[in-house]
């Protein structure tokens, strides 16, 4: 018995090593897999695509650092992307990290220091970096990684063109008060700035002045939230991404009521949503070693089926003869 | 000073990961270490949070700076400190009475929520007519809706014995909820992996710096 359990642990263990170096390894020597699109993370793109130049769209940061190797590449597609199409961006969290992983996005996208926004709000100022805005920053730096860019943008404003509101407990409760009033809600964004003084909110009331609601949710209060309280009840176009574990649970949302204009799900999603926009990005990247490790994981399904039959047929051999 | 920290930071953080990850061998003190550590600075780090960016903004500054305006707020406040006097066993009892308003609040507010998001509007999303294009594609995929929805419900409906043909339907509600299962199979394989590529983009970055 003490063999088979050996055995056991022994093919675990280069079950592991295999899975650890298929994920490495294509992380250092880039393969380049082509990601194909699907119509649901289509829909995500042609929302913001579609939606005016100059609207003002909001973006929770429903989750934490623990899924942020799936919903990070999309927070930063999806700021870059909105920012593209010339809208305003407002942050909120449902998750107390949420304020920080939102921070971080901006801090990536603009390259300016969150530490820097903080001070220019207490100084009543707004400030942009010093590089070009035509600078382009390698997000992952493979080696042979083809033109691996999202544009920085270095030219936008704290309090104009994007604000983080900062978190606010309560989930559906939170998101039903926001479509009353979202300055009342949020008296004051996450560095403490009184939101009546942002000029990215003068014409925001609540949510149905927003041109559509994102949310990179890795649970609950999360995407499922903004569907039921701010597309069922307020009308507002609803869409965003989650972390791969949740994402089929989402898929009945998007039907013909469109209680959901699309779902990322997952890096696969973060990496389809890349392709669209023509970018390598950091999603991009990690697809391949994402790909590999599914490979090698139906192998290793496909052996243990086979190693099971024929150690069911042994048996029933066993007791036949017996 | 600044950098020195950066990288005693990822040194800590490389230690802790590897101590995850040696579970895979067997459970071993450096595993057990890591685990305690990571629920005490959750639970510690969620307190101090919850002080600061809860209690303190939305309680005790309005409160304090306006009490003519803010004093319907004490009520939450006095609510939540009776949540506490559960330590206390002979007065436990008390704590009910702002568990009920909680449980009372959310079941109502979620009922009306999920009774029309989840119920009328995912009903009225499956009342379909699959034959309003000529694709195909849309054809099959609103016949596969209207079947794996009405065979998937009758599935639960327990009323009657499943045999002969009133089995029929079951069954192919039983295929539709493999298939869904081994969809949120693979979506899990997805999303743990992409843990895994996550810590070794942090080993390989942060740490060795083997790439940039």
């Amino acid at each position: 018995m003490s063999s088979v359990n050996t055995s056991v642990r022994w093919e675990r263990m280069i079950l592991y090593v295999i899975l650890f170096l298929g994920v490495m390894l294509p992380l250092i020597f880039h393969i380049g897999w082509k990601t194909d699109v699907s119509p649901h993370v289509q829909m995500v793109h042609d929302l913001v695509e579609n939606t005016p130049a100059g609207s003002t769209v909001l973006i929770s940061f429903d989750y934490e650092p623990s899924t942020m190797p799936e919903l990070k590449p999309m927070a930063l597609s999806l700021v870059d992307h909105a920012w593209q199409r010339g809208h305003k961006v407002i942050a909120v969290a449902l998750w107390p990290m949420g304020v920080q992983m939102a921070n971080d996005v901006f801090q990536e996208l603009t390259a300016l220091p969150v530490t820097d926004i903080a001070a220019d709000q207490s100084s009543g100022e707004t400030k942009t970096s010093v590089a070009s805005d035509s600078t382009k920053v390698a997000l992952s730096g493979v080696e042979n990684a083809p033109d691996s860019t999202i544009a920085r943008h270095t030219d936008k404003k704290y309090g104009i063109d994007y604000v983080n509101l900062g978190f606010k407990p309560g989930g559906m409760v939170t998101i039903k008060a926001m479509g009353r009033s979202i300055h009342e809600t949020f008296p004051a964004d996450a560095f403490g700035t009184p939101v009546g003084s942002l000029p990215i909110m003068d014409d925001i009331v609540r949510l149905r002045d927003l041109g559509y609601v994102m949310s990179l949710s890795a649970g609950d209060p999360g995407l499922k939230q903004w569907i039921m309280v701010a597309h069922d009840n307020f009308k507002v176009l609803v869409s965003g991404g989650t972390t791969a574990v949740s994402a089929p649970g989402f898929l009945p949302y998007i039907n013909n009521r469109d209680q959901l204009r699309g779902v990322m799900g997952g890096l696969k999603g973060a990496a389809e949503y890349e392709k669209l926009r023509g970018v390598f990005g950091p999603a991009s990247i990690k697809m391949d070693s994402q790909s590999i490790a599914h490979v090698i994981i139906l192998i290793f399904i496909a052996i243990g089926n086979i190693k099971a039959y024929r150690r069911r047929k042994a048996q029933r051999r066993k007791s036949e003869k017996a | 000073m600044a950098e020195i920290m950066t990288i005693i930071g990822i040194w800590i953080g490389v230690f802790l990961t590897f101590s995850i990850f040696s579970f895979l061998y067997r459970d071993n003190p450096f595993y057990r270490f890591a685990e305690q550590v990571f629920v005490g600075l959750s639970a510690a780090y969620g307190f101090i949070y919850i002080i600061y960016n809860v209690l303190v903004p939305n309680l005790f500054t309005p409160v304090l700076s306006d009490f003519n305006q803010n004093w319907l707020l004490i009520i939450p406040g006095v609510l939540g400190v009776l949540m506490l006097v559960r330590i206390y066993p002979p007065a436990e009892w008390i704590s009910r009475y702002p568990l009920a308003v909680v449980i009372g609040t959310s079941a109502g507010i979620s009922l009306l929520f999920y009774l029309k998001s989840d119920f009328m509007n995912q009903i009225a999303a499956t009342m379909i007519n699959p034959f309003e294009t000529p694709n195909v594609s849309a054809i099959s995929g609103g016949l596969l809706i209207i079947i794996g929805t009405i065979c998937g419900v009758y599935f639960f409906y327990f009323s009657k014995r499943q045999e002969g043909v009133f089995a029929i339907p079951s069954r192919i509600g039983i295929w539709f909820l493999m298939v869904s299962f081994g969809a949120s199979f693979g979506y899990t394989v997805m999303a743990r992996i992409s843990l895994l590529i996550g810590r070794i983009e942090f080993l390989l970055t942060d740490w060795l710096h083997i790439i940039k």
